[in-house]
């Protein structure tokens, strides 16, 4: 029996989270130190998981446990990771502990100001736990069964933490949206899913959820071709595909700082990591016969996303509607079907989950402080706090597919696929690196270096050393991506040969 | 000793980047340490690159000290630098200028740790163009150098510097958007970003094939314009220069000696390395639209610069005029390609890169010092200054002449040069510049009579205002440049050789 490292990643920050709601709500540093030590322990634990499949030269699916659920329905608990899904579950970690850096809560005695989590911490970092806990088992389930259970689990304290502790103006509107938008996605994919089990009863005579017995199923060509838009749709929902990407910047701009940083940060890539392994690879050859739909809406959205990004003037939805943009490249990634394109999207998952997780961190800083998100309103921030404005041109330059930073990595094998597949849509796509170097630029011009507004003279300061520790974590692995892709890219190829195989070579 | 000969390369190459990271550990408030930090640490490349040029071997064809790094394995990309008698010149041409810019900034007191790391950052993104022998990497550092580029006219610009330092970035990320395509389709075509394989198999390419849905010699010529586009942008030709004046006006001074010394450079290096070897066929059959362009910037950057009241923006358009001529030459070459025209306008035009590197960097410091003492850039302001300032007043003139073209200092001899190889193949455009040499000689004049000549205006002469004399610091800024200047113009053998080789070897 090996170390069964996924099922406790998985289930750490549920226990987690039942532990903070027995300790006492007003002892507020204990819930938060348990929050943060969970945290860092799954940051390492992912850490090592993902050291262990790169430098062991793994391919295929590792760590794997089985324990039966519901036999009689062939339902059980799978777990392993790919080379698709290490890099995910990595983010996971880094997103979770930055994520609870950045809420540790905070009062600056000097300003009058408070920063992070103080409005009862121990509920939010449970509900926050949850959908941790949800995002980790939905990367790192084989079994669809449970790949839906944790996809729903990871969804529903979204609500939660939306309503509860979001934005006074539109948090209910937002929370009710994304809610609705996500269960109509779902319940779209649970009925190709629950198609795609009965299906394979009927070919096989096997009752399982089992996705590696799945690929195998049979299905016919008119099957997949019927099956694959519901499925893959009803999780790029998640994935904010264009045009049903509308829930997102709604969704951010409402969140509180931390949940706005897992909602752009992994949920978002776990729409897109749902749509991929069910979608993709159980149905290839309906992926193959639509390819050209997905690749048409994943192009708008790039374009279309960039371009809303530069006219807004509220930060948080210039980077919501960034997130539509790269989003729209994973998705571009995804629609090409050939090595190239597809590695180019399991990096951009990674790499656009970092970055925009640090664009919502500084802005949640910034917010906390100057109580705006408004861009003509802000100014002066780059001598206040320095290090959040290196942060931010840094993630800057990452979202403008800079050299050097992990964002061309990823993004000019995504496009290199789309040349292998229609190069019209990569002249038309490359249109938003112009907008989005633009908007960047600009924004951060004006948020950093323009004069202070008069009334924020004195009340405005510094971010906490906390703050700092999670921007400076953050930016590493953009850094490190960006100058040595090795780190990343053979690791995603070799769960992008897979896709490839079953998708019938290259 | 070994590693350092096997490593020189890419011990140039990323010196100043591990200087950068260094610097960041410095404490930021002692400025005196930041400054000659910067500055020695600026110096290693430069004594290095002293130990290239001496181990160069310009008789041997092809590129020397190669080195070769896997890097983006995914898709066949390696960091793999070399350098030959074309891109050795250029990496001299920048290690050298990059420790007078550095030496120039030490007035500059306004957050001196970031500005100097900047510059250091900048200037392992210029020679990295000039070393990459990967086209990936060739790409790479050619957006790297942007950057720093933004920052520096950004936060220590003059007035205008938001709007400058935008356009700076838009004009040059817009011009390579073509560039970036073509080199995925060339990667994707291939499977290899090695220029050398490149070279070879892209136009090796069967003329009457298909390429994506189209004819290779259509796909070849808009490939032609989306590289030329992207230099163009950069040289600058006209008319997409209208990014320059602005950027270099609003850069402070040495931003502006190293964008005027080296940046402008990048392009030029870029039709060098890329577009001419890549396609010898559309270069030629464009060679006519290129000298147009070239032709125009010629003259238009001189009645540009005539028109000018501003100093800065002044020597900014003579700019504009001067690099007109490497484009001319580049033109010239690309339609006479394998004669001896061709060479010898090629040779003019590597050449006329490495002279207005030296004489733009000089006249825009010299405008900097001026600048840093009076407070103002405008023509009309000055008058006379001669008396009060003669060290001054006799370097400004030296640069001046260097920059017009003087019979005995480098430019005369680069621009001869082009001019002899392009008059055979390009009659009328070659008749047009140099009738618009005609105005460089009248906006130079115009520059030094308005400055040094005429009436004294008083107000400079006493009280606080009084002028004070170039410094010492200033004058071991603009000496090694001088010098430069003038034994090419007595003796540019040394380095002509090393140029021409590169140069008949490959064209």
């Amino acid at each position: 029996m090996n170390f069964p490292i996924l099922s406790i990643i998985t289930f750490l920050p549920f226990v987690a989270a039942v532990v903070m709601l027995m300790i006492p709500a007003d002892r507020k540093t204990e819930v938060r130190g348990v929050a943060l030590a969970t945290a860092a322990i799954d940051l390492l634990l992912s850490g090592w998981l993902y050291l262990q499949y790169l430098l062991g030269g793994m391919t295929g699916y590792q760590f794997i446990e089985t324990y039966n659920w519901l036999p009689a329905l062939g339902i059980s608990l799978k777990f392993g990771v790919d080379g698709m899904s290490a890099p995910l579950v990595l983010l996971t970690g880094i997103v979770m502990f930055t994520g609870v850096l950045i809420s540790w809560g905070d009062y600056d005695e000097k300003h009058h100001v408070s920063a992070g989590i103080q409005d009862r911490p121990r509920e939010f970092f449970a509900f926050l736990f949850l959908l941790a806990g949800g995002v980790f088992g939905v990367f790192v389930s084989l079994d669809l069964f449970m790949l839906f259970f944790f996809y729903e689990i990871a969804v529903f304290p979204m609500y939660l933490l939306i309503a509860i502790w979001g934005w006074i103006k539109t948090r209910e509107y937002a929370a009710m949206k994304l809610t609705l938008y996500l269960f109509i996605g779902s319940v779209v994919s649970l009925a190709g899913v629950l198609v795609m089990y009965w299906t394979q009863y009927q070919n096989t005579g096997v009752l399982s959820f089992d996705m590696l017995q799945m690929e195998s199923a049979g299905f016919s060509s008119t099957f997949q071709y019927i099956w694959f838009l519901p499925v893959f749709l009803g999780f790029a929902v998640l994935g904010g595909i264009w045009p049903f990407h509308n829930w997102s910047p709604d969704g951010h701009v409402a969140a509180p700082t931390a949940v706005s940083m897992f909602h752009a940060g992994v949920l978002m890539k776990l729409g897109a990591f749902a749509a991929l392994r069910v979608g993709v690879m159980l149905l290839p050859e309906g992926a193959k016969q639509w390819s050209w739909l997905i690749m048409a809406l994943a192009s708008i959205a790039v374009v279309y996303g960039a371009y809303i990004a530069f006219v807004q003037p509220d930060l948080k939805y210039m980077i919501g509607f960034s997130s539509v943009s790269h989003m729209g490249l994973v998705m571009l990634g995804i629609s090409t079907l050939n090595q190239t394109g597809l590695t180019g999207a399991g990096v951009q998952m990674f790499s656009h989950g970092v970055m925009t997780a640090l664009f919502f961190a500084i802005t949640g800083m910034i917010y906390d402080r100057s109580h705006t998100r408004q861009i003509p309103e802000l100014g002066g921030m780059g001598k206040i706090m320095p290090f959040a404005m290196i942060g931010f041109i840094i993630g800057g330059l990452v979202s403008m597919g800079m050299p050097g930073f992990s964002g061309f990595i990823a993004e000019f094998p995504i496009f290199m696929g789309v040349w292998g597949r229609q190069w019209l849509v990569a002249v038309f796509a490359s249109i938003s690196i112009i907008i989005t170097a633009a908007y960047i630029m600009i924004n951060i011009r004006k948020v950093f270096f323009s004069p202070l507004p008069e009334n924020l003279q004195g009340h405005v300061g510094d971010i906490t050393v906390l703050d700092k520790v999670a921007i400076v974590a953050l930016c590493f692995f953009m850094i490190v991506i960006g100058l040595f892709p090795s780190v990343m890219v053979p690791m995603v190829e070799t769960g992008v040969e897979n896709i490839m195989r079953l998708l019938g070579g290259a | 000793m070994d590693f350092l000969n096997t490593h020189l390369l890419s011990l140039i190459l990323f010196l100043p980047t591990i200087a950068a990271l260094i610097m960041l550990f410095l404490p930021s408030g002692e400025t005196k340490l930041l400054r000659w930090f910067a500055f020695s640490a600026s110096l290693i490349p430069f004594a290095l690159t002293l130990v290239l040029w001496s181990n160069f071997d310009p008789d041997m064809t092809g590129f020397q000290f190669q080195e070769q790094y896997m890097w983006y394995e995914a898709i066949h990309s390696t960091l793999h630098l070399g350098v030959d008698g074309i891109s050795i010149s250029m990496v001299l041409l920048t290690t050298l200028l990059t420790p007078l810019a550095i030496l120039a900034s030490f007035s500059i007191t306004d957050r001196v740790k970031p500005y100097m790391m900047l510059f250091l950052f900048l200037e392992t993104g210029m020679l990295g163009v000039f070393m990459a022998l990967d086209l990936l990497i060739f790409f790479v550092f050619w957006e790297i150098g942007l950057i720093p580029m933004y920052f520096l006219i950004n936060q220590w610009g003059s007035a205008n510097k938001d709007y400058a330092s935008m356009k700076f970035m838009m004009y040059t990320m817009g011009g390579s958007l073509g560039l970036l395509l073509a080199v995925q389709m060339l990667g994707v075509l291939f499977g290899t970003y090695d220029l050398v394989a490149l070279y070879e198999r892209w136009n090796s390419l069967d003329p009457g094939s298909i390429l994506l849905g189209l004819p290779v010699h259509t796909v070849k010529t808009i490939a032609f314009w989306a590289f030329t586009i992207a230099f163009a942008v950069k040289v600058p030709i006209w008319p997409f220069h209208t990014w320059l004046p602005d950027a270099h006006t609003e850069a402070p001074t040495a931003g502006s000696m190293i964008l005027a010394g080296v940046l402008l450079k990048l392009g030029a290096y870029g039709f060098l390395r890329l577009v001419l070897p890549f396609y010898p066929l559309e270069a030629k059959i464009f060679a006519g639209a290129l000298a147009l362009l070239a032709t125009a910037a010629i003259v238009f950057g001189a009645f540009g610069s005539f028109g000018q009241t501003d100093f800065k923006r002044l020597v900014a358009y003579s700019s504009v005029n001067h690099m007109g001529f490497v484009v001319l030459g580049i033109a010239a070459a690309g339609l006479a390609a394998g004669t001896a025209d061709a060479h010898i306008a090629m040779n003019g035009a590597v050449l006329q890169m490495f002279n207005h590197g030296l004489s733009a960097a000089g006249m825009f410091f010299l405008v900097g010092v001026i600048y840093e003492r009076t407070h103002t850039r405008n023509l009309e302001e000055f008058g006379g200054l001669f008396p009060l300032v003669p060290v001054y007043g006799g370097i400004l003139i030296f640069m001046s002449m260097a920059s017009l073209g003087l019979p005995g200092l480098n430019g005369f001899v680069s621009e001869f040069l082009v001019v002899r190889g392009a008059y055979p193949v390009l009659k009328i455009y070659t008749v047009v510049s140099m009738l618009g040499l005609l105005f460089t000689g009248a906006y130079i004049l115009k520059g030094i009579a308005k400055v040094l000549h005429g009436p004294m205006n008083e107000y400079w002469a006493r009280g606080e205002h009084k002028l004070t004399e170039i410094n010492t610091r200033e004058i071991l800024v603009v000496v090694p440049l001088m010098i430069l200047i003038l034994i090419i113009g007595i003796w540019p053998a040394w380095i002509l050789e090393v140029i021409n080789k590169a140069v008949v070897a490959l064209f």
